[in-house]
């Protein structure tokens, strides 16, 4: 039905290939088309652009951070001045004699704290899940847009509202939100009020994130509800591209886990603005005096909110990675997916299980043997569908032919250091050995190899590999080469020594890479103990500016290839067979000009028999026959309006 | 979300479920219902000054028959006013799901409260 | 173009578009508020004996209001009816009767019970000052009958004695010179005054006057020291309810239907043994904070709900005259969302007025 009307509208449309023109409809107007756009493509590559800008922003906190790691109490060279200038004198000091643009103790932490807000909900999430699930899903089910177009472009403005509030969040006095990402009370609770009662760093990241919330909920119902109701005939369950599954499952997370750090956003704000005290426990003594509010609450509460959502946000970050991971893979291999009907069951588990292992974040809160005891047991559960999905792409490469194209690259590399960051992750699920390596930089190695070199690649895979649907031109491949090689290389560089400083116990949160906090004499046991490995602080900020370099070539290519990048020969430059590569290149308004039937599964590659390596799945069993669908589906009326 | 959707049957059961005798049938059920509720309400309040700790033992038996009347109301809404006896498959499992993790919410923070660490709480009950 | 299964149902799930959409947002927002149902559940196991109130809501209006709010389900189940039996008129009467319910309970939570929380005063009296206040408190036999201890003193507040000799004089003349003081006493050489106050806020006000400044030949403001605190309370002047008034009095240990009133008992209480006191606003203690943010957002949901349904009232016809049966499927989409607020108050009714 969804192919009828397709038929219908776009009836006369077929010689002109992808223009926008309508039979029955003005043209839209500049600002419809491109800004208050309801056309899913559209916002996909706003919420895409959007995205990258935060996930650039969020590198450069980082490389601030990192200089101030590597040499602590140095202004940052050259563009110091500038910088304490913009952020104010609270994040940056002068130093002694007058130079100004070193990071201050304040600045690390509001630094930091964004660092991980900007590049988990204003990097990677709009990336990953909006952006491509926005271009992408409704093309790989053969819809026309998503269900409901008004719905997601209000989701897009309200992601816009809340990028707008966390950066105004660093103008204000005091700066931004300075309590770590994860906002944790009583600190986050009570920081910030002296400047503002309202316009200071905490309360506008919370509200910030009442707004990104929103539109996370606004999105992942449009998700579900297209995936549910907009797939083409023929498309069932089991022939959707793992990409779709991925997507699907995500936004189930997003849109019943979200909701609880959304209450408990509203009520750290009420906290902060109206003197509550959810998260306050009684007798809370600050700056040296009691507390002046009724207490009763408990940070514990805030955690348990928080780590409700968080946890399963992790699961955000990876799962649309593996998705677009095993679409380039099975393109890339020139055969099916390894035990797709596996890999959709695991994620199933996976995502299900997302939601019974929050607290193992929180074993160090004493909240009591048996909570810690359960959650451990769930967490261990659930490394076996995570296992499950990476062997399975594992071994789809095993006997394929492969193309190492730069798509491919990028999704081979992620499963090493995906696979990294997960086993690095295991002895963290033990209650025991938790509490030795919580808050240390072991963490941070283990969470960034799952997300950096994870997500990120993936999230780069599926740029390349999207890229010439998107615009009709190929990136650059030798440009491309140089980003991957010095990306693969440096990040490596970076986050491996975070394991072993971490097992020597380098707090995460030492904002002098304890440089001049251990050898005064006064930790003379963590100093015996983290001493020995501090010096690979410089070697992991030199590394980090390294991958900064090498990420010019993505930027200068993406931007570049644009105009003047090669045109691709066909609509399906890289022989796929899922849905999307049979839309006109860029895509036009409402998608596809011809009906779509489904008629086979995603990824029928090298069928023994056929004359190409590739059977898209729209093509009809047998070309010299009438096209026929399974008959319960292809036979259904056209009643959809 | 089965692979074998039968399309003809749903799409008659969808029409044949809202014709207008149907409708005007269930108008009659929508004031019953409306009724019983109101009736729950005042039973609510009106049990809620009962001392049943006092005639039963134990604890909290107020709250848990406040809680089992509520649930009959919420069902009641639910299933007559929400057409959820009626809903299809396919809402009514996200919303065992949802409700499942909901449970899970509150079940697995009270965990904290059974088995605190000495020292670090306080004495609690309702 | 046009999006498929916006009116007609897609066969294989039976269901259109708008209707698989609310339910999943209706999924979300029972995870929304079971986020904050779970933070009541937490913090009221947390409690410390005594210190989750009981009783201090007026149970015959929130009855009342639960009542309104279970009609306008009927009523908004009867629009939806009457519209499938393309019943236009009876839709427009059942869809004004919601809206007007809808109004109508807004109007009584924002503008009466909400209000007549802000001007009541409750102080918390600090465990150890417990005994100089048995005889409002009544802890001891609370004790012996094996009851909740009552750690708090609440009624009506009159007067505030206030010690200003530290006070930045210009601001504290300016604050008193607002039509809600007046001056009662003054002692001391102006140094301790009694101040008529008519709501607990207000009291409040005047403990925000800054203190005298230190370095008054600055010229910037900005770096102007001032002293810390400018108003001290001294004693809080407080017509008792009538259960401090009566705390022995057994007719006073469970929550009553009728609201009692208060107590013609006025007593002086110390601010130094009171460890917080305030209006029955958010910050009285986790058991309101809990209250005005549920009860906060839901009203917002009602207002929203309010205005979707006006929409569909003054605008929808021109949709009825084109297909009706989208102008029905909306309305019951509203009318989904419509139900769900209702639910949530069938909850919230009793975790709040009765328990």
């Amino acid at each position: 039905m969804a192919s009828d009307t397709v038929s219908h509208e776009h009836g006369h449309d077929h010689d002109h290939g992808h223009d926008h023109g309508h039979d029955d409809h003005h043209e839209l107007g500049w600002w419809r088309k491109y800004v208050f756009s309801t056309d899913h493509k559209t916002i996909g590559i706003q919420y895409g652009l959007t995205g990258l800008c935060f996930l650039f922003f969020g590198f450069m906190l980082m490389l601030v951070m990192r200089w101030q790691l590597a040499h602590p109490g140095v202004p940052v060279p050259h563009i110091g001045g500038f910088l304490q200038w913009l952020f104010g004198s609270s994040a940056f000091e002068s130093t002694p004699d007058g130079v100004p643009g070193v990071l201050s103790q304040t600045g690390y932490n509001s630094f930091g704290a964004m660092h991980g807000t900007i590049m988990v909900f204003f990097g990677i999430v709009p990336i990953a899940f909006a952006s491509f699930g926005n271009f992408v899903v409704p093309l790989q089910i053969g819809a026309p847009d998503m269900t409901f177009p008004r719905i997601n472009m209000a989701s897009y403005w309200f992601f816009f509202v809340s990028c707008v509030i966390m950066l105004v969040s660093f103008l204000v006095p005091g700066g931004a939100a300075k309590s770590g990402w994860t906002s944790y009370p009583p600190l986050a609770g009570v920081s910030d009020t002296a400047f503002h009662p309202f316009f200071n760093g905490q309360t506008l990241w919370l509200v910030g994130m009442i707004f990104n919330i929103t539109a996370s909920l606004l999105g992942s119902v449009n998700f579900i509800a297209t995936i549910i109701q907009l797939r083409a005939p023929g498309m069932t369950w089991m022939r959707l591209p793992f990409f779709v599954w991925a997507q699907f499952v995500t936004a189930f997370l997003l849109l019943l886990a979200f909701p609880p750090l959304e209450a408990a956003g509203v009520m750290q704000t009420m906290d902060r603005a109206f003197g509550t005290s959810f998260f306050m426990p009684t007798g809370l003594i600050v700056n040296g005096q009691i507390a002046h509010w009724s207490g009763g609450g408990s940070p514990i509460l805030w955690q348990h909110l928080f780590w409700f959502l968080a946890h399963p946000e992790v699961y955000v970050l990876i799962l649309p990675g593996i998705g677009m991971v095993a679409e380039v893979i099975a393109c890339n291999t020139r055969k099916p997916l390894y035990g797709y009907k596996a890999m959709v069951g695991a994620i199933f588990v996976l995502g299900f299980l997302s939601f019974v292992v929050w607290a193992h974040h929180m074993y160090m809160t004493g909240m009591g043997a048996k909570v810690s005891g359960f959650f451990q047991t769930t967490t261990i559960m659930i490394s076996v569908p995570s296992v499950i999905l990476v062997t399975a792409l594992m071994l789809s490469l095993w006997g394929g032919s492969i193309r190492f194209t730069p798509p491919m690259l990028f999704a081979a590399t992620f499963l090493p250091m995906f696979g990294i960051g997960g086993l690095t992750g295991i002895p963290l699920a033990f209650n025991a050995v938790d509490l030795y390596l919580h808050d240390t930089y072991y963490i941070i190695g283990h969470f960034h190899y799952v997300v950096a070199p994870g997500t990120i690649f993936a999230i780069f895979a599926g740029i390349y590999h999207w890229y010439p649907k998107a615009t009709g031109r190929m990136l650059n491949n030798f440009l491309a080469h140089v980003h991957f090689w010095g990306s693969l290389v440096f990040i490596n560089c970076i986050f491996m020594p975070m394991f072993l400083q971490g097992m020597h116990g380098v707090h995460r949160r030492w904002w002098d890479g304890g440089g001049k906090f251990l050898p005064d004499g006064t930790q003379q046991l963590t100093y015996h103990v983290a001493g020995p490995v501090l010096h690979w602080n410089g070697f992991m900020s030199n590394a980090a500016f390294w991958l900064a370099l090498f990420q010019l070539p993505f930027i200068l290519n993406f931007f570049w290839s644009m105009f003047a990048g090669k045109k691709v020969e066909s609509d399906n430059p890289w022989h796929a067979t899922t849905v999307e590569w049979d839309t006109p290149t860029p895509p036009g308004h409402g998608n596809f000009t011809k009906p779509i039937t489904v008629y086979r599964g995603p990824y029928e590659y090298s069928v023994p028999g056929a004359d190409k390596d590739y059977t898209p799945q729209t093509e009809p069993p047998n070309p010299d026959k009438p096209a026929t669908a399974p008959a319960h589906l292809a036979a259904t009326p056209a009643h959809a309006h | 979300m089965s692979d074998h959707p039968t399309p003809s049957t749903a799409a008659e059961s969808h029409d044949h479920g809202h014709s207008h005798e149907d409708i005007a049938r269930h108008v009659k059920g929508y004031f019953m219902v409306g009724g019983a509720l109101l009736v729950c309400t005042g039973l609510t309040v009106a049990l809620s000054y009962v001392d049943f700790d006092k005639y039963i033992g134990g604890h909290n038996w107020n709250f848990i028959v406040a809680m089992i009347l509520a649930a009959f109301k919420a069902g009641l809404v639910a299933a007559i006013f929400m057409h959820l006896k009626q809903e299809k498959m396919t809402i009514w499992k996200f919303l065992l799901f949802t409700a499942f993790f909901c449970l899970g919410l509150f079940l697995l923070t009270l965990l904290h409260w059974v088995d605190p660490i000495s020292g670090t709480t306080r004495s609690h009950h309702f | 173009m046009q999006i498929p299964y916006e009116v007609s149902a897609r066969p294989d799930t039976g269901l259109y578009n708008a209707k698989l959409g609310i339910w999943l947002f209706l999924a979300s927002e029972v995870m929304l508020f079971g986020g904050l149902f779970s933070a009541y559940v937490f913090l009221r196991v947390g409690a410390d004996d005594g210190y989750w109130p009981h009783g201090l809501l007026n149970v015959p209006v929130g009855t009342f209001n639960t009542a309104v709010l279970i009609i306008s389900s009927v009523t908004v189940v009867l629009a939806w009816a009457s519209l499938k039996m393309r019943q236009w008129f009876r839709y427009k009467c059942y869809m004004g009767i919601t809206i007007a319910l809808g109004i109508l309970f807004l109007v009584i939570k924002l503008g009466y019970e909400w209000p007549q929380k802000y001007v009541h005063f409750g102080a918390f009296i600090k465990k150890d000052k417990w005994s100089q206040y048995e005889e409002y408190l009544g802890n001891k036999r609370l004790a012996e009958k094996g009851l909740e201890p009552r750690p708090e003193i609440t009624g009506h507040l009159h007067e505030v004695e206030i010690n200003v000799a530290d006070a930045d004089k210009g601001e504290l003349d300016k604050v008193l010179k607002r039509g809600d003081f007046k001056i009662a006493k003054e002692e001391e050489e102006g140094k301790v005054l009694t101040v008529e106050v008519h709501s607990p806020g207000a009291a409040e006000d005047l403990t925000k006057v800054p203190g005298a400044i230190l370095n008054p030949e600055e010229k910037d403001p900005s770096k102007w020291q001032r002293k810390e605190p400018g108003v001290k309370i001294e004693a809080f002047e407080v017509q008792l309810d009538e259960i401090n008034a009566n705390p022995d009095s057994p007719e006073n240990d469970r929550p009553h239907f009728v609201p009692r009133s208060l107590s013609d008992k006025v007593i002086s209480i110390k601010a130094d043994d009171v460890s917080s006191w305030s209006a029955f606003v958010p910050k009285h203690s986790s058991y309101f904070a809990v209250y005005f943010t549920i009860t906060g957002l839901h009203g917002l949901h009602v207002l929203a709900g309010v205005i979707v349904f006006c929409y569909f009232f003054f605008f929808g016809e021109k949709l009825y005259r084109k297909n009706p049966e989208h102008m029905a499927n909306r309305v019951e989409v509203g009318g989904l969302f419509w139900h769900f607020v209702d639910l949530v108050w069938i909850f919230v009714f009793p975790i709040f007025y009765l328990l």
